[in-house]
């Protein structure tokens, strides 16, 4: 196609413009909905409050309003402890904007003991080659005059020094064979490698 | 915090895109940039401004792109007493629909009038206000800057700041 | 074909912002309303398909937020589209009528108040000529209203009545946002938004959700005493540059109207998605409606609450529940997309006995 283009005679022999410019901006009023606020207002009093599904009794952190298993809204509010058990993790190496961590830097996913989903947050004050799954952690605080509504309250989570937790206590979170309603999927399950 | 407050915060989400035009948009924005328009002929002849790599009624492939004039007739206008950010105008302004001469399809932009609305009218005659070229530069020296608010001719729908009434007294045109 | 029908519907109240809550928290109560009239449990559902769009709330993957609400786990069929809930509809018969469901749950729902609506919209515009010179919503219907004008296709005071009719007929909707009794002299004499726009002939800025559950042959007729039978659905686009179309007509909602076979019969009601008086007139023209004969927007339509992204959707909610409440037998419900008319759906329901 772009071989027998005929362009008018103003145009031969001129370098054209392959390309351009478009920046684009929008300006939203966020909302945050009921459940999220209750949550971030929980974290800035140094709680963090997860909810349960009044049908499968499920425990949700950070809660959404409702159960992505049963399709019905959760108001019950629990208070879960600031302590919990790394089931997965990665290690950051790798620089991107806006990003203000010194590299290598951990990322885990970490099941607040009593909860049922796991909480994203840092993992620090040991080497990122020490970092495994299962080891016990907990939250470390901003002061108080750094609390607010985010989980930025929370600066991150270190090992808490007890032995680790046993496979079976969150490999339902990790295999996605956690049972549910009555309904397993067994055909899932495989021995952790 | 009120124990019922919900949590609202801004949110601005930027789109900082570049696009890539290929040869037959290029080639309207290449002309932009000197200073004058062009369209593209049709699977039935009709020059189609601005113009599109296929005919939007037969989807043929199209060739033959052609210059038309810079000054044009309003088929349908909007009044804009109130512009919203990036609009081209910061001052009341309409949008129209422009058939240039030359051109068989209408393309969109704005219209001028010293903001006032009495002065549009549908079959108006108008013509573009073109933005300046960009200054050469000189060995050792810096791009100048645009005037304040102003922009330079790059390839852009707005290399065109907008179009403008053409004086009665002109005879310019069909 | 098989014959598939709606056998619920349910639609939040519709309101200018709701800054209470968020997305899945706005929905949850009107998944809970159409589920349980369908009087079905969530193993029953076979596909669920829903529409919304990520522009108008700010945020990529958006609508992966309110899937909490119809309990993705274990894993369900789904689907999305980016555009209005009719859309996600069409996808769901789509869906039923390769055999794959039985069952289809579809929602749609958009907060139009957090951001500027009129803004957002120029963003499905060409990106090239169109879109950098931010030619909002409003503005573009404007252009168009004003060549119907020139033309002699509509006038200014058809335009108002229009206004008049659906600020009446929402007086009997309980969802709708506007409603009330208004004076056509007062209409005229009104101040323009964007000329010829008057702020009355633009719906108003909405947040709202809906869903329509779906169910084919037997199962339909098991789980609903009279459901809405769709005889026929079609949707049909025209280009998208304006200079390539006449904006004066829809010639795309005429093919969909000839397809889906509007014309086969007696229309008692039309539910027309036209978020602009001016719309309404050209889309009643396109379809061959005769307004004598036929109740258009019963509901109050898009003029009285127009949730975007739901708005197309609970169209075919009003046109299906009047049926199934039998005030109706036959209806045509319409969805539009795009600036100026420029893609459109149409479907024919149609009630037994």
């Amino acid at each position: 196609m772009a071989t027998d283009l005929i362009l008018p005679e103003r145009l031969q022999g001129v370098e054209p413009v392959r390309s351009i410019r478009t920046p684009a901006e929008l300006n939203y009023q966020f909302t945050a909905g009921k459940a999220t606020s209750q949550f971030l207002r929980g974290i800035s009093q140094r709680r963090i409050l997860g909810q349960r599904c009044p049908v499968c009794s499920m425990v949700y952190v950070p809660p959404r309003g409702a159960c992505p298993t049963c399709g019905v809204p959760t108001e019950e509010e629990i208070d879960l402890p600031h302590v919990g058990t790394v089931t997965t993790f990665c290690v950051v190496n790798v620089s991107f904007y806006g990003q203000g961590m010194e590299l290598p830097y951990v990322s885990a996913l970490i099941l607040l003991d009593g909860s049922d989903i796991p909480l994203m947050h840092l993992i620090q004050e040991v080497p990122a080659a020490e970092v495994r799954m299962g080891m016990r952690v907990e939250a470390v605080w901003v002061d108080d005059t750094d609390l607010g509504p985010t989980l930025e309250s929370i600066r991150y989570f270190r090992p808490t020094g007890e032995p680790d937790a046993e496979f079976d206590t969150y490999s339902a979170n990790v295999l996605g064979t956690r049972s549910h309603e009555g309904q397993t999927f067994a055909h899932l399950e495989g021995s952790p490698s | 915090m009120a124990e019922s407050e919900v949590l609202t915060a801004p949110s601005r989400v930027e789109y900082p895109f570049r696009r890539t035009t290929g040869p037959v948009i290029g080639a309207f924005f290449t002309a932009l940039r000197e200073g004058f328009i062009v369209g593209i002929k049709g699977s039935d002849g009709t020059v189609i401004v601005p113009p599109v790599e296929y005919d939007p009624h037969t989807a043929e492939e199209l060739h033959e792109m052609v210059e038309v004039g810079d000054v044009g007739t309003v088929d349908t206008w909007a009044w804009v007493a109130e512009p919203l950010d990036a609009q081209p105008l910061r001052t009341p302004f309409a949008f129209a629909l422009i058939t240039l001469d030359g051109a068989g399809t209408a393309m969109l932009h704005a219209v001028d009038t010293g903001g006032d609305p009495a002065a549009m009218a549908t079959g108006m005659r108008v013509q573009a206000r073109w933005n300046p070229a960009k200054p050469p530069v000189t060995e050792g020296e810096t791009q100048l800057a645009p005037p304040p608010g102003g922009r330079f001719r790059e390839g852009h729908i707005l290399d065109i700041a907008c179009f403008e009434p053409i004086p009665a007294s002109d005879t310019k045109g069909a | 074909m098989r014959d598939v029908a709606i056998i619920s519907f349910a639609q939040t109240k519709h309101v200018a912002t709701r800054q209470d809550v968020n997305e899945v928290e706005m929905l949850m109560p009107v998944l809970v309303d159409v589920v349980e009239q369908a009087g079905v449990t969530k193993d029953r559902i076979d596909f669920v398909c829903s529409g919304s769009s990520d522009y108008l709330a700010g945020v990529a993957f958006s609508f992966v937020m309110t899937l909490d609400g119809v309990g993705p786990w274990p894993p369900i069929s789904e689907s999305h589209v980016d555009m209005d809930g009719s859309w996600a509809l069409y996808e769901a018969w789509v869906k039923m009528q390769m055999g794959h469901a039985d069952v289809a749950l579809v929602y749609s729902y958009g907060k139009s108040s957090p951001g500027n609506l009129r803004r957002v919209l120029t963003r499905q515009l060409d990106p090239y000529y169109l879109a950098p010179l931010w030619p909002d919503s409003v503005s573009t219907a404007a252009l168009q209203a004003r060549a119907a004008l020139d033309k002699g296709v509509i006038t200014e005071e058809q335009m108002a009545q229009v206004v008049i009719d659906a600020r009446r007929n929402a007086l009997g909707n309980p969802n709708a946002q506007l409603a009330g009794d208004l004076e056509l002299a007062d209409l005229l004499a009104a101040e323009p938004f964007v000329s010829p726009l008057h702020k009355h002939d633009c719906s108003p800025i909405t947040d709202g959700a809906a869903a329509v559950m779906l169910a084919a042959g037997d199962v339909a007729r098991e789980l609903c005493e009279r459901p809405a039978w769709i005889r026929g659905i079609d949707h049909r686009i025209e280009p998208h540059a304006f200079g390539a179309r006449d904006l004066t007509t829809s010639v795309s909602t005429a093919q969909a109207a000839a397809k889906a076979g509007v014309a086969n019969g007696k229309v008692d009601i039309a539910e027309l998605h036209a978020p602009f008086s001016h719309q309404e007139l050209i889309l009643t023209q396109s379809l061959g409606l005769d307004a004598a004969a036929t109740s258009i927007n019963p509901s109050g339509g898009a003029l009285c609450a127009n949730p975007v992204m739901a708005a197309g959707l609970i169209r075919m909610g009003e046109a299906a529940q009047r049926i199934m409440r039998g005030e109706a037998d036959r209806a045509v419900a319409h969805t539009t997309s795009g600036a100026c008319l420029q893609q459109n759906l149409v479907a024919v329901l149609e009630g037994e006995g």
